[in-house]
């Protein structure tokens, strides 16, 4: 019973869901407004038990004295903060939450991490040029004139580096990324398929039968 | 001195009396004015169409209701079709349209009565359809074959038979597992795929005792994660070994995110990373980090974007459908290996719809054999 409801449940939706995308019909999209709806106010409850996790995560970490346990600290007391604010003073534009927390923490924090990026690149470009297998070497050559026929130095070396960059992006690796995306788009409406058939029903998870 | 006058004039000398500038000729009306319900939509909405008049400054459009006539819209003269979505549904309605001149407004004769409807069936999406119903009749045909018992051939995926490897080298290292289900909400066919797999690595995780780490950037992908690994601890008969805290939500900030999982990588230092589900841009921050502290990497992504960089950075990695074949491959359940067949006749038949399309096109630049451009059509998707 645990597992049927949910199978049913996820059979009738999927087969509804498959036949709303037919029909243009007013009351065919205001039932797909309404169920974007269920699933943004499901995410909403869940969001609590991941929060419930959070604490619980870090709480027992600081217990057991885990390595690191003291990044615990600031997680936990960042939880409380934000909360504490967002609570008291609201969270529009012009209260603490916006201009302190997501501002000045939140936002220059987060283009620290994605400037480490380039970082990154630099030393995995490290590692995938080393031509140490004929794939690796024709990645270097094919990455060596895209990158050289994109600046201006590589027209200025040969007047055709450009077009040849060019063709390297829009025909072999153009093809490529279409063949993958063949193989990803059947492959999403087959496990699409066995999710709503109750082929693939691990995302069920435990409980009894 | 009249007689002068005279002489002067017909000799030219004289302008004859300035009767004001050349009245230009009125614009046309637009010809073939047409209104129609705009088919495949969803009501409140008329199509307008009519031949182009260039001579024209301007077009008027002019709708009559049942209550009263209103100009709805200006638009230039090159234009030819108007969408007007400010109707009510089985309302008639008539429409005219005015080619503006120099002061002149010719109007053209008026439409039939039209109205709009919602329509129930979206017939610019029939291709769809009926791709759909080949594909779904494949693969439940290939379903059924498993199910009677029928061996079927997948191909080796290195990155899948790494896998157990992978377990087992944690397990000799005495070292945590780091199963990343990627960025990506529950809604999401990777995720979906990724939680798939992580049931297949738990048991594998439960049956070599190995620790297993499960952080997760969605709430609910981080409770559907949780009873999995649960489940897979109990069905490998060993329900005690599950740790509440092994699967755990982090944040749903991305760089956050990023920051924890790198955090943890080099606390822990895992022998085993798993990047599979959905990334974005922290896939290289991820899969570097994870490279840096000397862990055995799997990734998978169905995002083309990031490919290159697991590729980069990683050891074993799950290109596109790979991923969606995982847990079949690690399962080897004859019913999800059917599946897999009939996505691969799907294959088949989109290559030779390619091949058949490139010599459609090709054959309907040729004037004569114009009409494969309308076979060609029938493909396109809406």
């Amino acid at each position: 019973m645990k597992r049927n409801i949910p199978l049913a449940i996820c059979l009738l939706f999927g087969i509804v869901m498959m036949v709303q995308f037919f029909v243009p019909h007013p009351a065919s999209v205001a039932f797909y407004d309404l169920t974007t709806k269920w699933v943004r106010i499901v995410g909403a409850f869940a969001l609590v038990l991941g929060t419930g996790s959070l604490v619980l995560y870090h709480v027992d970490k600081l217990q057991r004295r885990r390595p690191g346990w003291y990044y615990s600290i600031v997680t936990l007391a960042a939880a409380a903060i934000t909360t504490v604010i967002g609570l008291g003073w609201g969270v529009k534009p012009g209260r603490p939450l916006q201009d302190v927390i997501f501002t000045s923490f939140l936002v220059p924090l987060n283009a620290s991490m994605f400037a480490i990026l380039a970082f990154y690149m630099a030393s995995a470009a490290y590692r995938a040029f080393r031509a140490r297998t004929r794939e690796a070497a024709l990645l270097l050559v094919a990455a060596f004139i895209v990158m050289l026929g994109m600046v201006p130095i590589g027209a200025a070396i040969w007047g055709k580096l450009p077009d040849i960059a060019e063709w390297v992006l829009s025909v072999p690796n153009m093809a490529a990324k279409r063949a993958i995306l063949f193989g990803v788009a059947l492959g999403g409406i087959a496990t699409a398929l066995k999710v709503i058939l109750g082929i693939e029903r691990g995302w069920l998870g435990g409980g009894k039968q | 001195m009249i007689s002068l006058l005279i002489l002067l004039l017909a000799a030219g000398q004289i302008a004859p009396p300035d009767t004001g500038p050349a009245v230009p000729a009125p614009p046309a009306p637009p010809a073939a004015v047409r209104a129609f319900d705009t088919p495949n939509d969803a009501g409140k909405s008329i199509t307008l169409r009519w031949s182009a008049d260039t001579l024209a400054r301007s077009l008027l459009i002019e709708r009559t209701g049942p209550d009263s006539t209103t100009i709805i819209a200006t638009t230039e003269p090159g234009e030819t079709g108007y969408l007007d979505e400010q109707v009510m549904d089985r309302v008639r309605y008539t429409y005219r349209i005015a080619a503006v001149g120099d002061g002149d407004t010719v109007w053209s004769a008026s439409t039939a009565e039209v109205s709009s409807t919602p329509q129930l069936f979206n017939t610019n999406r029939i291709n769809i359809l009926i791709a759909m119903v080949i594909f779904f009749v494949m693969v439940i045909y290939f379903i059924e074959t498993a199910k009677r018992g029928r061996s079927l051939f997948v191909r080796r995926i290195a990155g899948l038979d790494a896998v157990e490897e992978a377990v087992g080298r944690a397990t000799e290292m005495g070292r945590p597992i780091v199963y990343v289900p990627g960025l990506g909400s529950v809604a999401d066919i990777a995720t979906i795929a990724s939680l798939n797999i992580l049931g297949e690595v738990a048991k594998k995780t439960a049956q070599y005792d190995s620790a297993l780490l499960v952080p997760n950037r969605d709430p609910i992908v981080y409770t559907v994660a949780r009873e999995m690994v649960k489940e897979s601890y109990t069905k490998a008969g060993r329900p005690d070994a599950f740790r509440n805290d092994s699967v755990f939500f982090v944040t749903d900030q991305q760089f956050a995110y990023a920051a924890a999982v790198d955090g943890l990588m080099v606390r822990e230092k895992p022998a085993t990373n798993f990047f599979l589900g959905m990334f974005w841009a922290e896939s290289l921050i991820l899969a570097e980090t994870g490279a840096q502290t000397g862990a055995i990497q799997i990734a998978g992504t169905d995002s083309v974007f990031q490919l290159p960089f697991f590729i980069t950075a990683c050891d074993y990695t799950l290109i596109g459908e790979e991923l969606y074949a995982a847990s079949a491959y690690l399962s080897r359940e004859p019913l999800l290996l059917g599946s897999l067949k009939g996505q691969d006749y799907g294959k088949m038949i989109i290559l030779a719809i390619v091949v058949i399309g490139s010599a459609l096109l090709l054959l309907s630049r040729t004037p004569s054999l114009a009409f494969f451009g309308r076979i060609l059509d029938f493909f396109n998707v809406s």
